[in-house]
C-alpha cells in the first residue's frame, strides 16, 4: 500500500462490503455460539425475523414513513430559512455582524435538552417533532453556509465588477452559484444529523416512528426488533445520502469535471 | 485624451508592526483613445495596483483617474480587465462566460448570441463554447477572458500580465492573437489599453508606447515609443528595430530590478 494512491473500482467494492461481511460474521458469532444471551443480543436471523413481523404483523411501513415525513419536514423547514440567511451573512459582513454572535451560541444550544421544554409548548403532536429537528438544524446550516459564502473567491467577485455587476448581481451570479455545491454538501451532512434528532425526539411522547417502535421493544425485551429499527435506519440514512450525492453529480457538473 | 491620471499615490496601511507600503509615488499619465500603452516594472512596484486603481477596483490614497471626461469611482463595464489569474467563472460554458456582462445589462436574447459569436470567433474558440473552464487550458482560459471583457465594448482594456502563467510558446501565440483581436477594428475604432508586463519583449512587440516603471515605491520614470507599424507579426521581434529598443528598455529596467531585489 502506497499514502493517497487510489484503488481500482472493483478492489474498492469488494473491501467495503468486505467489512460489512465481518461485522456481521462476528456478530453471528457470539449469538450463535453464546457467548451473549439473546436477551441483549439477538442474533442476524432473529433480528431479520422480527424485521419481517414488524413489517407484516406490526405496520412498520406506517412508522417509517412518519419518521421520514418528520426529518424532512423539519429540514426542509430549516434550511427553507437558514440557507437565504446564510447566504446574505456571508455577502453582508453587516448582516453576519448582526446575526453571527446569537447563531454562534444558539447552535452550541442541544436540540434534544429541548425537547421537554418543547413538549410543554407544543404538545406530544407533529409539531413538536418538527420543531426539534428544525431547531437541530437550522443553526449548524446557516452558520455552514455563511462561512461557504463568505469564502467566495474575491478574484471572481471583482472580475464581475469589471464586467457591470452591482451588489445584487454578484450575489445572484457569483456569490450563489459559486457557493451552491458546497452549500449542498452541507445540507447532506445536516440531514445527517436530522436523522439522530428525530429518534430522540421519538423516542419521548410519541405514538409512532421508527423511535417509538424501538422504545417499544425495549419494554417487551425484544432486542431482535431494537436492532432491526436502528439498521433500518441506517439504511434509510446511507440512501438519502446516496441520492444526495447524486443529485450534486448532476446538478454541479462543473464542478465534478 | 481618454485616460488621465494626475497625481495618483497609494500607500497600504501597515498591519500591527509592520510599517505602511508605498506602492505608488505621484504619478501622472495620459493616454489617447485607441493607444496601446505597455507598462514595464519590476515585480513589486505597484504594476497592478496602478490598474487595479483604474479598474475602480482599489481606491488611490490621493489624486485622480478621469476616464473619458468622468472621474473613477468605483468599477464599471467601461473599463474591461483582464487578470493574471484565471478568473473565468467555472459554473458557466465559456459563451455564458463571455456573455456574463451582456445579462448583466439585460441586453435582448439575440443580440447577445449575435456578439458573443462574434468574440467566439475572433479570438478562436470555436469549437469550445460548451466547455466549461476547468476543460481548458490555460492559453483558452485567458482568450476566453479576454473575449469576455472585449464582449462588453468596454472604453479601455486594462490587461494585468494576461500571458504570465503561460508557457513561453503560448505567450508568443497569444501575444499574436492580442494584436489580431485589437487590429481588426479600423484604427479609429480600437480599444484603447494599458498593458501590464514585466518582459521586455512583449511590451515591445504589443504597444506603441512603453512606460518603465521603478522599484518601488513606484513611479513613471521612463517613457519610450514604439515606432513600428501595425499589423505586427512575430518577425518583428528579430528587426534591428525592436533590438535597439530591447537594449534601451533593458538598460532602463535592469537598475529598477536591482534596486528591487536589493532594496
Ligand atoms: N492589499 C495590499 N495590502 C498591503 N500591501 C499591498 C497590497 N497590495 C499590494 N501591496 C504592496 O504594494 C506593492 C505593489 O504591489 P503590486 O501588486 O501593485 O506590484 P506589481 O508591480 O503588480 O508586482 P508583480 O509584478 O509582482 O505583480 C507591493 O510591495 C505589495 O506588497
Ligand atoms: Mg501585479
Amino acid at each position: 500500500m502506497e499514502p493517497l494512491k487510489p484503488v481500482s473500482a472493483g478492489a474498492r467494492v469488494v473491501l467495503g462490503i468486505g467489512f460489512f461481511v465481518l461485522f456481521i460474521g462476528l456478530w453471528a458469532a457470539v449469538t450463535y455460539g453464546g457467548v451473549v444471551q439473546p436477551l441483549f443480543l439477538a442474533s442476524p436471523g432473529a433480528a431479520l425475523a422480527a424485521g419481517i413481523s414488524l413489517f407484516t404483523e406490526y405496520n412498520f411501513l406506517g412508522d417509517i414513513g412518519m419518521t421520514v415525513w418528520r426529518v424532512l419536514g423539519g429540514f426542509v423547514l430549516a434550511a427553507v430559512i437558514a440557507v437565504p440567511l446564510g447566504l446574505m451573512m456571508g455577502a453582508y459582513k453587516g448582516v453576519e455582524a448582526f446575526f453571527e454572535p446569537f447563531i454562534s451560541f444558539a447552535r452550541y444550544l442541544p436540540a434534544s435538552a429541548f425537547i421537554p421544554l418543547l413538549i410543554l409548548w407544543a404538545g406530544v403532536g407533529e409539531a413538536q417533532k418538527l420543531s426539534v429537528i428544525f431547531l437541530g438544524s437550522v443553526f449548524q446550516i446557516v452558520i455552514m453556509v455563511a462561512v461557504i459564502a463568505g469564502a467566495t473567491r474575491v478574484d471572481l467577485v471583482e472580475a464581475a465588477y469589471t464586467l457591470g455587476a452591482r451588489s445584487r448581481g454578484i450575489l445572484r451570479r457569483v456569490i450563489i452559484p459559486s457557493a451552491a455545491p458546497q452549500v449542498m454538501e452541507a445540507l447532506r451532512l445536516v440531514l445527517g444529523w436530522a436523522w439522530t434528532y428525530v429518534i430522540v425526539a421519538e423516542l419521548i411522547g410519541a405514538q409512532s416512528g421508527i423511535g417509538h417502535m424501538i422504545m417499544d421493544s425495549q419494554r417487551l425485551l425484544d432486542t431482535g426488533q431494537m436492532i432491526f429499527g436502528i439498521v433500518v435506519i441506517g439504511i434509510i440514512g446511507l440512501v438519502t445520502d446516496f441520492l444526495f450525492k447524486a443529485l450534486n453529480r448532476r446538478l454541479f457538473r462543473w464542478a465534478a469535471l | 485624451m481618454v485616460l488621465t491620471i494626475r497625481g495618483l499615490t497609494r500607500t497600504f496601511p501597515g498591519q500591527g508592526r509592520t510599517a505602511p507600503t508605498l506602492a505608488l509615488q505621484p504619478t501622472d499619465l495620459d493616454v489617447a483613445p485607441g493607444e496601446f500603452v505597455s507598462i514595464l516594472g519590476p515585480s513589486g512596484c505597484g504594476k497592478s495596483t496602478l490598474l487595479r486603481i483604474v479598474a475602480g477596483l482599489d481606491r488611490p490614497s490621493g489624486g485622480t483617474v478621469t476616464l473619458g471626461g468622468r472621474q473613477v469611482t468605483g468599477p464599471g463595464p467601461d473599463r474591461g480587465m483582464v487578470f493574471q489569474s484565471y478568473t473565468l467563472f467555472p459554473w458557466l460554458t465559456v459563451r455564458q462566460n463571455i456573455e456574463f456582462g451582456l445579462r448583466e445589462r439585460k441586453l435582448p436574447e439575440a443580440q447577445i448570441r449575435e456578439i458573443s459569436e462574434k468574440f467566439i470567433a475572433r479570438t478562436g474558440l470555436r469549437g469550445f463554447e460548451n466547455h466549461w473552464p476547468r476543460q481548458l487550458s490555460g492559453g483558452m482560459q485567458q482568450r476566453t477572458a479576454l473575449a469576455r471583457a472585449l464582449a462588453n465594448d468596454p472604453e479601455i482594456l486594462l490587461l494585468d500580465e494576461p500571458f504570465g502563467a503561460l508557457d513561453h510558446q503560448t505567450r508568443e501565440l497569444m501575444q499574436e492573437l492580442l494584436l489580431e483581436v485589437w487590429g481588426a477594428d479600423s484604427p479609429e475604432a480600437r480599444k484603447t489599453v494599458l498593458f501590464v508586463t514585466h518582459d521586455i519583449d512583449e511590451a515591445i512587440f504589443l504597444a506603441n508606447r512603453v512606460l518603465v516603471m521603478s522599484a518601488r515605491p513606484g513611479r513613471v520614470k521612463a517613457e519610450v515609443p514604439v515606432p513600428l507599424p501595425y499589423p505586427r507579426d512575430w518577425t518583428v521581434k528579430t528587426s534591428p528595430v525592436f533590438a535597439e529598443l530591447k537594449a534601451r528598455l533593458m538598460a532602463e529596467i535592469r537598475e529598477e530590478v536591482r534596486k528591487a531585489a536589493i532594496g
